[in-house]
């Protein structure tokens, strides 16, 4: 019973995660290691590669920003419509991709008030950088503040309001006494932000056009290598892709042990 | 139901939890199964339960060897220590798991659940679920639901460990009683020396996994059988002395030990209340000074340090600590009314000073 | 950061203006346009061909996912949960990857080994099974991405049933099958719950992996979410809004039961859902 268990969960994860993974690492390397660099070293990868980047450090800044500030108001302040922000919080994880980047193009596109208006200061927002960064925040809002608000909710008030009895004022509390408390359950969700906005592809081809060398991103770039039947090079920024993802991993690892040890 | 434990004996990889523990619940009894944590009492308790297996020894219940039977099938009630209640039922269908699995009929389990519980005071409660109950009404159920099947044995794992210190006190009381009304045989296991004094018929002291004493509360306070459980239960002075010329000798204060041969290493216990302390200097031969004085509620503790630097702890009632005019710092006598010889590793028994008049102090210097 | 300073309520104020600009704004866009041309021109557009046969293919492919990922999800937990074993560690560290790998990549690799071009995928078109552009495909990707979901659910919710529990259960006289049936099954219940929930909500919308593997012919392999990108793509967003509007609203609906179903026995009130994905480390 034990042992044939233990069988099926490893055939589970052969089947559907490891065997894949390995095969397409595999496959990467079909050609040679020449090829594989000579593949992610193309400019249209380089530059998806740095677009990419680009656009998470974006995003990993706002949700900081903004994921923290949510995270605060749910945790910390009771008010009408508290149970509806947090619904609403986790809307974007119910969004299909697709259609978080179509619901962008219905909102900005040149008939809209919303786009006249930035037509008319020349702002271009759809099939360009605004559009693509604004895609992915959408599909990430969630993850920083998922993780932050039980956290925080768990740590309680007692040490921001003995800081606050010694003097401190609010900046100071939050600097000194929140964030030092919460920080592994925000690395954790801002791991989890960097993984999907480096991911991200549905909403993102939707919005930007999937213009070479302008706004391709590095999956924008896979998926076109793909199409086009340039099947080693679609692989080889896919191994890139899978290394950072096991640096995701490996932090997400770390960041959970330690943010579950703080909590005891 | 009696249950009889024969040769007991539990290993835990190298570890030896249990040594060769014999002893009889006889029936209707309510018996303490008293140690520090780790001292094998659990393991006894979860082995009758039929949780853990015995790795030599024999459990019979009724004269029935019930070593090979499963825990489902030994008709025991367990208390456990964290309740382990079902968090998805209803307090109502808790306490009717047990007659569910045996296929009462509907009726018969309605009646037989709501009368345990009004007999547990619960009848307010039956629809609500654990998370929305105290700690003391959880550790109710979790008797109700050990009692619904009408086991012939309950026994509980440190019942009251969980709950803060008033209700432990309501809910022994409340054992007591029940048990009174029930008359199941009942075990449980703690490791607070004072409740087992106030809840058992017998005690039975482990440690490091080996029986230590088994006998009445008095019994194992007034007559220690082993150094560790003169040690272990109340509060004992111990001095470490040298046997000469038949008196045991600790600084200024003498014992007289004349079974004991000259030259051998003894160990002196006596109890706070056979130690009597005077602000009279005149009152008692022996002189010390008075280190401090702890209010107890009932009693005063007096610690005192003897002119050798020995330090023995008394206890006084209120009346008398009245008659007396302490201050704390100020030179008092004392005499030692009591003394027993502790038993030593493998050495039987040891005696009790019959009581002196303290007048006279008992020993010379 | 109390409520009533001027500086809690600058903090809430920009908390909700933000989620209401990034969240609610698109969403009522598109609620909206949806309801331009009215209901009968909604159901006329979700009722053509193309477009309902996605629906029913995406709908179809979620629920089996839903309960391979059930069944499979729940075992898997209970290994990782109970027992030790050789690789224990690194089975319960890359539990996680689905999350970190992008979905398209996950679609790469699925296609690379069970195309005909991999060893493997000739293998298995030989004896009849064709996976890739083809509805075993899909499932392959969808249950790829919503792995984790199932296991990292009801992970916590098992390691929090306390053995003594089943102990308890035993000592009443119920033998293992009645507790398993009995204590442990619904006492995960709620983490199984959340885990089949959002496996299901997901797996509708899915599409980086799927647009690769499925193949996306029309009336048999193509997807909502593909079908949805398609008439984008053709200038055809009156047909794009309605089934993406209807995908939505499924989407919607399958949380809200989430949120009703796993709200603690008892509770009237719903309870701050918790859905934290961080798990205990596995220390026992």
């Amino acid at each position: 019973m034990r042992k044939l268990l233990i069988a099926i969960v490893w055939l589970y994860f052969g089947i559907l995660l490891i065997g894949p993974l390995a095969y397409l690492c595999r496959q990467a390397m079909s050609d040679g290691v020449a090829a594989f660099w000579g593949e992610i070293t193309r400019p249209e990868a380089v530059h998806g590669f740095k677009l990419t980047t680009e656009i998470t450090v974006i995003v990993l800044v706002l949700n900081l920003i903004f994921g923290t500030v949510t995270a605060l108001v749910l945790a910390r302040q009771q008010f009408k419509g508290r149970t509806l922000l947090s619904g609403l919080i986790d809307l974007p994880f119910a969004v299909s991709p697709v259609i978080a980047g179509f619901m962008l193009v219905l909102l900005f596109g040149p008939e809209t008030l919303l786009g006249m208006f930035f037509g008319a200061l020349d702002i271009k927002v759809l099939f360009a950088m605004p559009a693509m960064v604004l895609a992915t925040l959408f599909v990430t809002f969630p993850f920083v503040v998922r993780e932050l608000t039980p956290v925080l909710q768990t740590l309680g008030k007692a040490g921001e309001e003995s800081a606050r009895t010694l003097g401190a004022n609010e900046w100071q509390v939050f600097l000194k006494v929140t964030l030092p408390a919460v920080r592994w359950g925000l690395v954790y969700g801002a791991t989890l932000t960097i993984a999907r906005a480096i991911g991200e592809f549905g909403a993102v081809l939707v919005v930007s056009g999937n213009v070479l060398l302008l706004t391709q991103t590095a999956t924008l770039h896979i998926y076109q290598s793909y199409v086009d039947f340039n099947y080693v090079g679609a692989y080889a920024v896919a191994m890139v892709l899978i290394v950072v993802s096991f640096a995701i991993l490996t932090v997400l690892e770390v960041a959970r042990v330690r943010a579950t040890a703080g909590d005891s | 139901m009696k249950i009889e434990i024969r040769h007991l004996s539990k290993r835990f990889g190298t570890v030896e939890a249990v040594s060769d523990v014999s002893f009889a619940v006889e029936e209707g009894e309510l018996l303490g199964l008293l140690g520090p944590s780790g001292s094998g009492k659990t393991t006894v308790l979860r082995i009758i339960a039929g949780l853990e297996t015995p790795s030599t020894g024999d459990i019979l219940i009724d004269s029935v060897r019930v070593n090979d039977l499963p825990a489902q099938r030994r008709n025991i009630g367990f208390v456990f220590q964290h309740y382990a209640l079902f968090k998805h039922l209803t307090v109502f269908h808790n306490v009717a798991f047990g007659l569910k699995i045996k296929k009462w009929r509907r009726a018969e389990m309605a009646q037989r659940v709501s009368d345990l519980l009004r007999l547990m005071g619960l009848e307010a409660l039956a629809d609500r679920y654990p998370h929305q109950l105290s700690g003391g009404q959880r550790q109710r159920v979790a008797i109700a639901r050990a009692l619904a099947p009408k086991p012939s044995v309950l026994l509980l794992d440190e019942p009251f460990g969980a709950v803060d210190a008033k209700v432990r006190q309501e809910l022994r009381e409340w054992l007591i009683r029940l048990h009174d009304d029930l008359n199941v045989t009942s075990l449980f296991v703690t490791h607070d020396q004072e409740e087992a004094m106030e809840v058992s018929d017998r005690i039975i002291v482990f440690a490091k996994g080996h029986l230590e004493q088994i006998g009445s509360p008095a019994d194992v306070y007034e007559e220690p059988a082993t150094e560790f459980v003169a040690r272990f239960i109340g509060s004992m002075n111990i001095l470490e002395a040298k046997v000469t010329n038949g008196k045991a000798k600790v600084g200024s204060m003498e014992f007289p030990v004349s079974e004991f041969p000259d030259g051998q290493q003894v160990q002196v216990g006596f109890r706070p209340y056979y130690v009597k302390v005077s602000e009279d200097p005149a009152r008692f031969r022996q002189q010390a000074r008075l280190r401090h004085v702890y209010f107890l509620g009932v009693a005063y503790r007096l610690e005192i340090e003897t002119d050798d630097g020995v330090i023995l702890r008394s206890r006084m009632n209120k009346e008398e600590y009245r008659q007396c005019k302490f201050e704390v710092g100020q030179p008092v006598s004392y005499a030692i009314t009591h003394f027993r010889i502790l038993p030593q590793e493998g050495k039987p028994g040891a005696f009790l000073q019959p009581p002196q008049p303290p007048e006279s102090g008992p020993f010379t210097p | 950061m109390k409520p009533d300073t001027l500086a809690g309520l600058a903090l809430r104020s920009a908390a909700v203006g933000y989620v209401l600009c990034l969240v609610l704004l698109p969403l009522l866009v598109i609620g909206k346009q949806s309801l331009a041309g009215g209901l009968a021109s909604f159901l006329e557009d979700i009722r053509q061909p193309q477009a309902a046969a996605a629906i029913v293919l995406t709908l179809e492919m979620a629920l089996v996912t839903t309960m391979i990922n059930a069944v499979f999800g729940t075992l898997s937990a209970l290994a990782l949960v109970r027992y030790e074993f050789p690789g224990r560690w690194f089975l319960n560290a890359v539990v996680d990857l689905p999350f970190a790998i992008p979905t398209l990549v996950a679609g790469l690799m699925i296609a690379a080994i069970y195309g005909t071009t991999s060893p493997f995928g000739a293998w298995l078109q030989q004896g009849g099974i064709a996976v890739l552009y083809n509805t075993p495909g899909i499932v392959l990707a969808m249950l790829f991405v919503t792995m984790p979901f199932t296991i990292r659910a009801v992970q916590p919710v098992l390691m929090e049933l306390e053995r003594e529990q089943e102990e308890a259960a035993y000592t009443l006289g119920a033998g293992r099958w009645a507790t398993f049936w009995k204590v442990i099954v619904p006492g995960m219940l709620p983490g199984l719950l959340t885990g089949v929930f959002l496996t299901f909500v997901r797996a509708l919308g899915e599409f980086g992996s799927v647009v690769i593997v499925a193949g996306n012919i029309p009336m048999k392999t193509q997807v909502a979410p593909v079908y949805v990108y398609g008439e984008i793509e053709s200038y055809n967003p009156r047909g794009a809004t309605s089934v993406s509007v209807l995908i939505l609203l499924i989407s919607f609906v399958a949380l809200v039961i989430m949120e009703r179903l796993t709200r603690p026995p008892g509770e009237r009130l719903p309870i701050f859902v918790q859905r934290r994905l961080t798990v205990e480390p596995l220390s026992r």
